[in-house]
């Protein structure tokens, strides 16, 4: 098993490695031009550093006065001890600005994926075991729903009737106007309210997925031999459903869903955005279209890692949770 | 079992036919082909059918609705709009107005030299080595003359010298003497009048010429080709005066009609009265130099002023009653009219011209949103099939080959599948909105990039079905055969992914279009002028207009909200149809 996991780390080190080589080329394509206005216009901020000045902090850590190659590795090495450079548009180390919005995405995302856990398989074991009724249609097509939503327009109307018809909620931002003035735990409620609208919006477009994922598996251990033996057996059907057919399902559910633990840390970019929710998605939005090269790519490397963390947390998983897979 | 229960009802249907025709042996056991099978199942799926249908819908709706539609993608729509504007100004006259007589000149310099002459009460005075006289024709009115000199005089110890009287009548030198020693200053002889002027010790005897005449009235011609005269404004001058209610002036009979300090003088022609000129004391100018203010006009307006009334409705050329305001200030009025003024139709709510109303920019949001239905649409499909391309032959190799070449092709899906593609689509769309791209280029790019990402899921498909498939029998068949190697992958394998292919691709087109939608409202996918569903509803990022013109952004959304539904019904429908094992 120890052997398999740490297969399984050296291939995704690997693998990130060529990603990281893949963003860097990105990176060395864009325009110079693009750079250089983006420098320029930094510089010409007040108090801002001179334009030559913006350019040498680049190129101390993005090497882009080197070779592609040379600059990829020189870049490489410092990257691994974790020097990304200053960001551009924030004006402080790329690491602490990230360090400093993280948990917001975080704190959303959690809420949000217990929020989906808790909603989700319910509805679909529901689904499943009502196969072709009234009940399994409504909440397929709630499901694809939720699915085929558009965030940014479903976030919109959820706007539209609690901030501005109803006015229970600020339209934008993570705290109100008087926080500063607020004792820690009404601090605490502030927030919390600025929260609802984008995990309500994040809770919405991904339940569907879990939904259908949760019904396919349920309807496949239903149609297994052992649940007909169960049924043979005389057994209840609350019996069969919530001890022999529920486990089994949760089988590939707790996989795909360890799969998606590190994503929690990726921030919802285009909620945040929409929201203006100070997380990691609308900080490096903001960093992406102002040019701010430091902070992206740290970004883009970031979500390789969450991305390649959570193909091999499931993998794992997979492993552990299943003992009728044989690690090989 | 579901293909059971197809046979059975086909057997079912089949009696039913031939109760009433002779039983064909060959006719009762119907075998359905596979793909005849996968349709029947598939349209008896309701939620696929409900997709089918909203696909149909949505493809008529871009591509014929766009050639059907009468407006175009970008065209604006203009519409008229009153506003207030100012269209003249009305000032009760308070400087002397000036009429030179024909032939003479009346500088400023003059005309300073006359007021200040007048406020110190002198009757002559002069300006640049010329002599003038005033005569006062009646109150405020006054007549300017020039002094033309005849003969000069000096007076030495009471005695008075006619100086180069050569030439001139004695009658007019005895009569200059007596003048000068009687200290008349005006006298006739012959029926003209001279002006004896003292200048120092010198007098001298002067004819006296009018040059221009002076009053505050303002004089407006009744059409603009009418030139009043010199002799024309001084009679009607007097004839105010004296209150008289006719004159005759350069030949002509003249009418007067007094009308609240209104002046209106008709033309006299034998028994004809027609409207020739108006007499006050306003001026009236319109605002607008190519306006010319017909004499209806400014009497209707003096009269409204007279009256103390704030608005008057007048007809205008076309016949159309214009309403103007008067306001007042001081001594000055403003005429503020309602006249149609050209804009754009923004934000207009739908009506029977545009169904769903205008945008920002006051474009047809329908015709708007078929346009952008077949940019979404076209993407879609452009990006499938670009996937679905890569990921066929990337796939297929790497499930044909095995080993090495099948561990190195899938590194590669890892590496791509680790790739964020949200955030290069964002960065690629900043570097292109500073390289200000051509929006058409920016369409292809980002479909080009969409598909290039997006491949390696297909592949992984592909390469899994194909690692099972080459092991069946038919695959050592086509070995035995000496089948090419490319003509075994894309043959015999690829056709036995197809099912799970076209299942996956019909999810896909639903995520891609919300992925370009996404782009497109965040303002880095398809840009104006081109429309976008996204880019529609990214007008709700003004409050404003989220809150008050719903038409503009939530149709988009539901467009998109349908279009990804249908797609995901479908490709439910497919996979249920094509592998009937789900169901119980």
């Amino acid at each position: 098993m120890w052997k398999y996991i740490t297969k399984r780390i050296a291939q995704s080190v690997v693998i990130l490695f060529f990603v990281s080589m893949i963003i860097y080329a990105i990176m060395r394509c864009l325009p110079t031009s693009y750079i250089e206005t983006i420098a320029r216009e930094r510089a010409s901020l007040p108090g801002a550093k001179s334009y030559q000045e913006w350019l040498d902090q680049l190129n101390a850590v993005y090497k882009m006065d080197c070779g592609i190659i040379e600059g990829f590795f020189g870049w490489v090495s410092k990257a691994v001890r974790g020097e990304f450079g200053d960001s551009w548009y924030y004006n402080v180390p790329v690491t602490q600005k990230f360090a400093s919005v993280i948990w917001d995405s975080f704190y959303i995302g959690a809420v949000a994926f217990i929020l989906q856990i808790i909603i989700a398989i319910p509805l679909g074991i529901l689904s499943a075991r009502k196969q072709y009724s009234k009940t399994d249609y409504a909440i397929t097509v709630i499901a694809l729903i939720g699915i085929s939503l558009p965030g940014f327009f479903f976030a919109t109307i959820l706007k539209l009737i609690f901030s501005i018809k109803l006015g229970w909620f600020d339209l934008y931002g993570k705290v109100g106007k008087y926080y500063d003035q607020l004792s820690t735990w009404g601090q605490f409620l502030d927030v919390a309210k600025h929260m609802v609208l984008p995990i309500a919006t994040l809770t919405i477009i991904s339940i569907g997925s879990l939904v259908r994922y949760t019904r396919t598996n349920m309807l496949e251990v239903l149609n297994s031999d052992f649940i007909r033996t169960a049924r043979a057996k005389g057994l209840s059907e609350s019996k069969v459903i919530n001890k022999h057919a529920f486990r089994n399902t949760l089988i590939p559910v707790v996989t795909i869903l360890g799969g998606t633990l590190p994503s929690l840390f990726a921030g919802a970019m285009i909620t945040e955005t929409l929201f203006q929710i100070p997380g990691i998605g609308y900080t490096s939005y903001q960093a992406m279209t102002v040019g701010d090269i430091p902070f992206y790519m740290f970004y883009m490397t970031f979500m390789a890692a969450l991305t390649l963390m959570g193909n091999l947390i499931a993998d794992v998983l997979y492993a552990v949770v299943d003992p009728r897979v044989r690690v090989s | 079992m579901s293909d059971l229960n197809i046979t059975q009802t086909t057997i079912a249907d089949d009696a039913n036919q031939n109760k009433q025709n002779i039983v064909h042996e060959d006719e009762r056991v119907k075998v359905l082909s596979p793909s005849m099978l996968v349709f029947k199942r598939f349209i008896r799926n309701k939620l696929a059918i409900v997709g089918t249908v909203i696909i149909a819908i949505m493809f008529l709706f871009s591509f014929v609705g766009g050639i059907v539609s009468p407006y175009d993608e970008s065209q604006v729509f203009m519409g008229y709009e009153s506003m207030s504007k100012d269209f003249a100004s009305m000032t009760l006259n308070s400087d002397y107005r000036y009429t030179v007589k024909e032939g003479s000149e009346f500088p400023s310099s003059a005309k300073a030299e006359f007021i200040l002459a007048l406020n110190n009460g002198k009757t002559t005075f002069s300006s640049m080595g010329t002599n003038y006289s005033i005569i006062e024709a009646g109150e405020d009115v006054y007549q300017i003359g020039v002094m033309e000199p005849v003969v000069k005089a000096s007076v030495v110890k009471g005695m008075v010298n006619v100086l180069n009287a050569d030439g001139v009548a004695a009658e007019l030198t005895e009569a200059f003497k007596t003048a000068i020693s009687e200290k008349t200053e005006t006298f006739t002889l012959n029926g003209v009048t001279y002006f004896v002027v003292n200048e120092g010790k010198e007098y001298s005897l002067n004819t006296l010429t009018e040059a221009a005449l002076a009053s505050y009235n303002v004089f407006d011609a009744y059409s603009a080709d009418i030139t009043l005269s010199y002799e024309f404004k001084y009679a009607a001058e007097l004839a105010k005066i004296n209150g008289e209610t006719s004159f005759m002036a350069d030949g002509m009979n003249y009418v007067v009609e007094d009308n609240n300090g209104i002046e209106t003088i008709y033309l006299v022609n034998g028994s004809e009265k027609t409207e020739y000129a108006l007499m006050s004391d306003y001026v009236i100018r319109a605002m607008d130099d190519d306006v010319f203010l017909d004499i209806d006009f400014k009497l209707a307006l003096q009269n409204a002023v007279e009256e103390n009334q704030s608005s008057i409705t007048i007809p205008d050329e076309e016949g159309n009653d214009v309403i103007y305001t008067i306001e007042r200030k001081n001594e000055q009025y403003t005429i503020k009219a309602d006249t149609m003024t050209q804009v754009i139709k923004v934000y207009e709510a739908p009506s029977k011209e545009h169904w769903l109303g205008t945008d920002a920019n006051g474009m047809d949001i329908l015709t708007r949103l078929m346009y952008g239905g077949r940019i979404s649409l076209m993407i879609g499909f452009i990006v499938v099939v670009i996937e679905v391309a890569l990921g066929i032959v990337l796939g297929g190799i790497a499930g044909y080959f095995g080993g090495f070449v099948d561990g190195l092709i899938m590194r590669i899906v890892d590496i791509f599948y680790c790739i964020p593609t949200m955030p290069i689509l964002i960065i690629l769309g900043a570097v292109m909105d500073q390289n200000k791209t051509d929006p058409q280029l920016r369409i292809y790019f980002l479909m080009l990039i969409m598909g290039v990402l997006g491949w390696p899921g297909i592949a992984r498909l592909v390469r899994g079905q194909i690692l099972s498939l080459r092991e069946q029998e038919f695959m050592t068949a086509t070995e035995a055969l000496g089948i090419s190697v490319p003509r075994r992958i894309f043959k015999h394998l690829i056709p036995n992914v197809i099912p799970q292919l076209i299942v996956m691709a019909t999810m896909g087109l639903g995520s891609i279009i919300l992925t370009e939608s996404t782009l497109s409202f965040l303002g880095i996918g398809v840009k104006f002028p081109y429309a976008s569903w996204g880019n529609i509803i990214s007008s709700v990022s003004n409050v404003y207009v989220m809150t008050n013109y719903w038409f503009v952004w939530i149709p988009a959304g539901f467009c998109i909200l349908f279009t990804v539904l249908a797609f995901n019904f479908i490709g439910d429908g497919l996979r249920d149809a094509f592998d009937p094992k789900m169901k119980r």
